[in-house]
C-alpha cells in the first residue's frame, strides 16, 4: 500500500472538485458507443457489508442510458477473477470492469489491463500507481472518518464508556478505524475506552460471535467492528441487549433496538461520477479517493440506540469533517506510553497510512 | 443391438459382441445419468421460474460456443485432469483418496520454494522449470504416498487421513508463506517471491491455454496404458478387487498401494506446479481453489478410467466456465452451478448400481463375460 502513497496524495491534493476534471489521454473513443459494465464481487451481494455497499451503489450506474450492467458475485481472489473478467469481455462485450475486492488488483487486473488495452478497469482499493497500465485505475474512501463519527455518537450513547471493537487484521486501515473510533468517543466522553479483539480473518463468523460475546462479558456496552460482513456481530450484540455501531453498509435492520449509527462508504458518489463521465463519453480518472469532505462517506441513519445528544454531536462531527477538521490532534500516545503523533495531522496525511499502533485508551495489543 | 440380432453360431462374433455390449453399457449408463441430471436440474430451474432451455443454451455459449469459450473450458480443465487422475489411480487399487487438494497445494508450494534460490541465482529457465516440476511431483507424491503407507502398514482409513493431510498441507504452506518465505513486498496478501515472467510456463502455441493441459492429456494416456496394459496395472487392479487374494497370490500389495498413491500425489503436485509456474508465478492462498475436490467428481464420472477423464474434465471445465455467464445473463446466484454439480454427483453414484442390471447389455446365453 505504501508504494502508491505519493502518487495518491498528489492526486488527492489536486483537489476534490477537480477530480472529475482530471483529463487523461485514454478513455472511450466515442460518446455514443454503448457501455457494458462488468462488476465483480468477492462475496454475496446481500452480505450486509462490503459487497452490498458496492452492489447498492451500482444501481446508480444501471440507470444511465446506454449503460448495461452485468454482475458476478462470489468470485474468489484467484485466477477465477481473471477468467470471470475475460469472460465478461469476450462473451458479454464488457468494456468497463469494476473489480471491487482488494486482492483482484495484482496480478489479475494489471495483467488483463495489459492484455485488453481497449477495456477500462477500475479497482476499489488505493493500489493504482504511476507506471501501471493507463486503462486501469483505483477508487477508494477513507472510512476511518465515519468511524470517528460512530465514536462521537457511541461516547454519548454508552452508559459505562466501555466500547468494544471486533477487528479482522492488525493492518493500517483497520488500526486507523479503531483509533479514529476511540478519538471520536473521547471527544464526547474523555474517559471512554475501546477494547479490541482481532479475529485474524476478514470473514470468520464463529470467531466474530465469540469475540462479541467476550467483549460484552468484559463489560462493553457498545460494540462495533471492522470485518467483511458485520451481520453476525450486530445480531449477537442485539441479542445480548447491547448497542452497536455498523461498518461498510447499513446494519440498522438487524438491530432495531440497539443500533446507533454506522460507518458507510458512499460508493454512489464515485459511481455517479463514473456514470456522468460515461454518459458524456469522457475518460474516467485513474485515481480517485476521498472522505467526508468530498461526499464519499456517510453514516447510517441513526437507530433507536442513539441518544438525542449523541445525534446532535454526531451531526456536528460530520459538519466538522466536511470542513476538513482534523481527527488526529497531537500529541497522542500509543497504549504503551510512547508519543506517536506530535502535532496535528491532516485527515489525509500519508503518515497515517503507515499506522502500526493502538492509541492510549485502546485496550488490546497488535500481537 | 439386441442379442437376437447376432447369429448364435458365430463364436468370434459373439466375443466381439460381448465387447460391444460392454462398451455400450459403459457409454449408455453415464450418458443416461447425464440426461437424468439434466431433467432433474430442469425441474429445479422451472421451480425457480427460470427457463431450462436458456440455461443449457448458456452452458453451451459459455463452455463451447466460441473459440474463446472453448479455451476457457480447456483452461479450467487442465488442473481438473490432473486432480481427476489423482483420485482415479488410487481408486483402481480400491482406495478412496480425497486429499488431492493438499497435494496440489503442497506441490505448488514446493515448486515456488525451490524456485527462490534458483531464480535469485539466475539459473536458466530450462533447468529451473524441470527442477520445480520434480519438486512439486515429489512433494505431492510423498504426501499422498504417506496416506497409502498409513493405510497399508498402520491400518489408518485413507479417506480420513488424506483429507486431514490435506489440511496440514495447506497449513504448512500458510506457515511458510506468512513467515520465513514471505516476499516482503506482498504486504496485504502474503506470497512467496514471484518467479518472474522469464520463468513462466507459456501457453500451447495458438491457444490461450497453458502447457498443463498437454501434460495432463499425456499423463492420462500414460497412466491408462500403465493401469490397463502392464503387469503393474493388472496387479494393482487385482489388489483393488480383493487385497487378500492378491496378498495370497504373493503380490507386493504394500508396494502397489504406496506406488499408486505416490503416482496420484505426483499428478496433483504437477497440477500445483502449473498453477504456480503458469498462472500465479508464486505460492499463496490462491492455490487453495478447490480443484482437488472437483477432481474427485471428474474421476467418478469417468469411472476412474484415465482416458475418459480427459473429456469429463473438459465437460466440468465447461460447466465451470459457463457459471459466470449464467449468473450474469440469467441473474441467478453463483450456487446454481454447484446445484447442478451436486445433482450430477448423486445421480452418478446411483447410476453405478445399474451396471449389470440391464438385460440389453448382457452377453446373453453364452455366459461368456470375460
Amino acid at each position: 500500500m505504501t508504494l502508491s502513497t505519493l502518487s495518491r496524495r498528489s492526486l488527492l491534493k489536486a483537489g476534490a472538485a477537480g477530480l472529475a476534471a482530471t483529463a487523461l489521454p485514454f478513455g472511450f473513443a466515442k460518446a455514443q458507443s454503448p457501455i457494458v459494465l462488468g462488476a465483480v464481487y468477492v462475496g454475496p451481494r446481500d452480505d450486509f457489508g462490503w459487497n452490498q455497499a458496492h452492489a447498492t451503489a451500482m444501481a446508480i450506474l444501471k440507470t444511465v442510458p446506454g449503460v448495461t450492467v452485468i454482475e458476478e458475485e462470489n468470485v474468489p481472489e484467484t485466477d477465477a477473477v481473471s477468467q470471470s473478467m475475460e469472460s465478461m469481455i469476450n462473451l458479454d462485450g464488457a468494456n468497463l470492469i469494476l473489480a471491487t475486492s482488494f486482492g483482484y488488483y495484482s496480478p489479475f487486473v494489471v495483467d488483463l489491463a495489459k492484455k485488453y488495452p481497449d477495456v477500462q478497469f477500475r479497482h476499489a482499493a488505493p493500489l493504482w500507481k504511476e507506471g501501471d497500465p493507463t486503462n486501469a485505475g483505483s477508487y477508494f474512501c477513507y472510512l476511518n472518518q465515519a468511524h470517528y463519527v460512530d465514536g462521537v455518537a457511541a461516547g454519548l450513547s454508552s452508559p459505562t464508556g466501555k466500547l468494544g471493537f471486533v477487528a479482522a487484521k492488525p493492518i493500517p486501515s483497520v488500526l486507523s478505524n479503531i483509533n479514529s473510533f476511540l478519538l471520536g468517543a473521547k471527544k464526547t466522553n474523555p474517559a471512554a475506552t475501546v477494547q479490541v479483539i482481532f479475529t485474524g480473518e476478514w470473514s470468520m463468523p464463529v470467531r466474530e460471535a465469540e469475540a462479541t460475546n467476550a467483549l460484552i462479558d468484559a463489560g462493553c456496552d457498545v460494540i462495533t467492528c471492522h470485518v467483511d460482513g458485520p451481520k453476525v456481530i450486530v445480531e449477537t450484540a442485539e441479542a445480548r441487549g447491547v448497542k452497536t455501531c455498523g461498518h461498510n453498509a447499513s446494519q440498522a435492520p438487524l438491530a432495531p433496538t440497539g443500533f446507533i449509527t454506522g460507518a458507510e462508504y458512499k460508493w454512489s458518489t464515485i459511481y455517479s461520477l463514473y456514470a456522468d463521465l460515461l454518459a458524456k463519453g469522457e475518460p474516467l480518472p485513474n485515481f480517485i479517493a476521498g472522505g467526508y469532505h468530498n461526499d464519499m462517506l456517510q453514516n447510517s441513519p441513526y437507530g433507536a440506540g442513539a441518544t438525542p445528544e449523541a445525534i446532535a454531536a454526531a451531526d456536528a462531527a460530520i459538519a466538522g469533517l466536511k470542513a476538513s477538521e482534523p481527527i488526529y490532534v497531537g500529541p497522542l500516545k500509543d497504549n504503551a506510553g510512547n508519543v506517536v503523533i506530535e502535532g496535528t495531522m491532516d485527515n489525509y496525511d500519508p503518515v497515517l497510512d503507515g499506522m502500526n499502533y493502538l492509541l492510549e485508551g485502546v485496550v488490546g495489543s497488535l500481537t | 443391438m439386441t442379442a437376437e440380432a447376432v447369429p448364435a453360431s458365430a463364436i468370434l462374433l459373439r466375443s466381439g459382441n460381448v465387447r460391444v455390449k460392454k462398451l455400450a453399457e459403459t457409454i449408455a449408463i453415464p450418458l443416461g445419468a447425464l440426461l437424468a441430471s439434466a431433467v432433474l436440474f430442469s425441474i429445479f430451474l422451472l421451480l425457480l421460474g427460470k427457463s431450462p432451455i436458456e440455461f443449457f443454451a448458456l452452458v453451451w455459449t459459455g463452455g463451447f460456443g466460441s473459440s474463446f469459450a472453448i479455451q476457457q473450458s480447456l483452461q479450467r480443465a487442465a488442473p481438473l485432469l490432473l486432480t481427476g487422475l489423482a483420485f482415479a489411480i488410487p481408486a483402481r487399487i480400491g482406495l478412496t483418496i480425497i486429499g488431492g487438494e493438499g497435494a496440489l497445494v503442497l506441490g505448488g508450494f514446493a515448486a515456488a520454494a525451490i524456485a527462490i534460490p534458483l531464480v535469485s541465482n539466475s539459473a536458466p529457465a530450462f533447468l529451473t522449470l524441470p527442477i520445480m516440476a520434480i519438486f512439486a511431483m515429489s512433494a505431492g507424491g510423498i504426501w499422498i504416498g504417506l496416506a497409502g503407507w498409513l493405510r497399508h502398514y498402520r491400518g489408518v482409513n485413507e479417506t480420513i487421513s488424506s483429507l486431514l493431510l490435506s489440511y496440514i498441507a495447506i497449513a504448512i504452506m500458510n506457515f511458510f508463506v506468512e513467515g520465513m518465505l514471505r516476499d516482503p513486498s506482498s504486504a496485504n496478501k502474503p506470497s512467496t517471491m514471484p518467479i518472474g515472467d522469464a520463468y513462466k510456463v507459456g501457453n500451447i502455441p495458438g491457444l490461450d491455454v497453458h502447457w498443463g493441459l498437454a501434460a495432463g492429456i499425456l499423463l492420462a494416456v500414460v497412466l491408462y496404458i500403465l493401469m490397463s496394459r502392464t503387469t503393474f496395472g493388472f496387479a494393482a487392479r487385482m489388489t483393488g478387487g480383493n487385497p487378500r487374494a492378491a496378498l495370497a497370490q504373493g503380490l507386493p500389495v504394500g508396494f502397489l498401494i504406496v506406488s499408486c498413491c505416490m503416482i496420484a500425489g505426483a499428478c496433483a503436485g504437477l497440477a500445483g506446479f502449473f498453477e504456480v509456474a503458469a498462472i500465479h508465478g508464486q505460492a499463496n492462498a490462491s492455490l487453495v481453489a478447490g480443484y482437488g475436490f472437483t477432481g474427485i467428481l471428474v474421476a467418478f464420472l469417468a469411472r476412474h478410467n484415465p482416458l475418459v477423464i480427459i473429456p469429463v474434465a473438459v465437460l466440468f471445465g465447461a460447466i465451470a466456465a459457463s457459471g459466470g455467464v449464467i449468473q450474469r445473463r440469467m441473474a441467478m446466484p453463483d450456487a446454481t452451478v454447484l446445484v447442478l454439480q451436486g445433482i450430477l454427483f448423486v445421480v452418478l453414484l446411483v447410476s453405478e448400481t445399474f451396471y449389470g442390471r440391464f438385460k440389453i447389455f448382457q452377453p446373453g446365453r453364452t455366459g461368456d463375460r470375460t
